[in-house]
């Protein structure tokens, strides 16, 4: 018998269907939503929710997108690859921006302008500073930890006008890794 | 402009959403707005209760002078009532987009309690975009 481990995994497979993904995505948030106490709890849990996605994921874009097995050993050199091909592995596309912290040496910020585990998810008042997003950036979070660039990241929501669900993803890495990289 | 109000009912005659797309219509209370929905879902039972023919769909539209209502119940027993100016012949195409809105901005979010009245950013931001758009 013939199942997806027969498969090559540098082949990619089919589109999910989003209506899939939001439903099971929205179960996901209520089901954890029941076990905490409070949003801090909900954002910690959807974020170690993402970090266990993050882990394999990142494995397989590298694999798949890799530039020959040569690895990203700089930050910027590696938020590109986590801005442009771990986004479009998971998401279709790549995140809106990339962007460093102007006061933080150690802070950068991907963007993305409607987000695509956010498309059906409206937040109640009495919760508004949650962001589900916190998933996505578990994902970023396992990804960059794979990578040897320990860091945390967060989720924040800024809506415009024009873009309700915009987010910004927090990257705030860990002190070893700049003075690593000041060092080179 | 050809939406006037939205009602949406949950399977036992409750009222969970009521919106109007513009300002001529009279303001009701809090209240009366319930009532109205009851209502409603009263007489559309008896209406296919006293149907001859059986499993009927109860009442689809009401015309009058200066106003229709159209009704579009979902198979879950929801009840989507659309008030438009009379004559309106494209009303079940409005509201089966409003029931595809309803099932992508309000059944999947996470937030949303069945029965319960709608809250959501999004389902409203949508219809206001839809209904501007008719």
């Amino acid at each position: 018998m013939t199942s997806i481990y027969n498969r090559s995994l540098h082949r990619r497979s089919g589109d999910v269907s989003l209506s899939l993904f939001a439903l099971l995505f929205a179960e996901t948030v209520a089901y954890s939503q029941k076990h905490v106490k409070g949003v801090n709890e909900l954002e910690e849990r959807l974020n170690s929710l993402g970090y266990s996605v993050g882990y394999r994921m990142s494995e397989l874009v590298m694999l798949r997108e890799g530039k020959n097995g040569v690895r990203s050993i700089e930050i910027l050199e590696l938020m590109r690859d986590v801005h442009q091909n771990l986004w479009k592995a998971l998401y279709g596309r790549s995140a809106h921006s990339l962007e460093k912290s102007r006061s933080e040496e150690d802070e950068y910020m991907i963007i993305d302008n409607n987000p695509i585990e956010l498309t059906f998810i409206s937040v109640p008042k009495d919760i508004s500073q949650l962001s589900c997003a916190a998933f996505t950036a578990g994902i970023v979070e396992a990804a960059l930890d794979g990578a040897q660039f320990p860091a945390r990241v967060t989720a924040h929501s800024s809506g415009t006008d024009q873009f309700p669900q915009r987010t910004i993803y927090l990257v705030k890495f860990e002190p070893q890794v700049v003075e690593r990289e000041a060092s080179k | 402009m050809a939406i006037l109000s939205l009602y949406i009912l949950n399977k036992s005659g409750g009222l969970v959403y009521q919106r109007d797309f513009t300002e001529k219509l009279n303001k009701l209370s809090a209240n009366d707005y319930l009532v109205l929905a009851g209502t409603f879902h009263g007489i559309h039972v008896i209406a296919s209760k006293i149907s001859p023919v059986s499993h009927s769909s109860g009442i689809k539209s009401i015309d009058s002078s200066t106003f229709s209502l159209h009704c579009l119940q979902t198979p879950t027993g929801i009840k989507f009532l659309l008030v438009t100016d009379p004559g309106q012949s494209n009303a079940h195409l409005l509201l089966s987009k409003i029931y595809q809105l309803y099932a992508d901005y309000v059944m999947k979010n996470p937030f949303h309690q069945l029965e319960m009245p709608i809250r959501s950013d999004q389902f409203n931001r949508q219809l206001t975009i839809y209904a501007s758009s008719t």
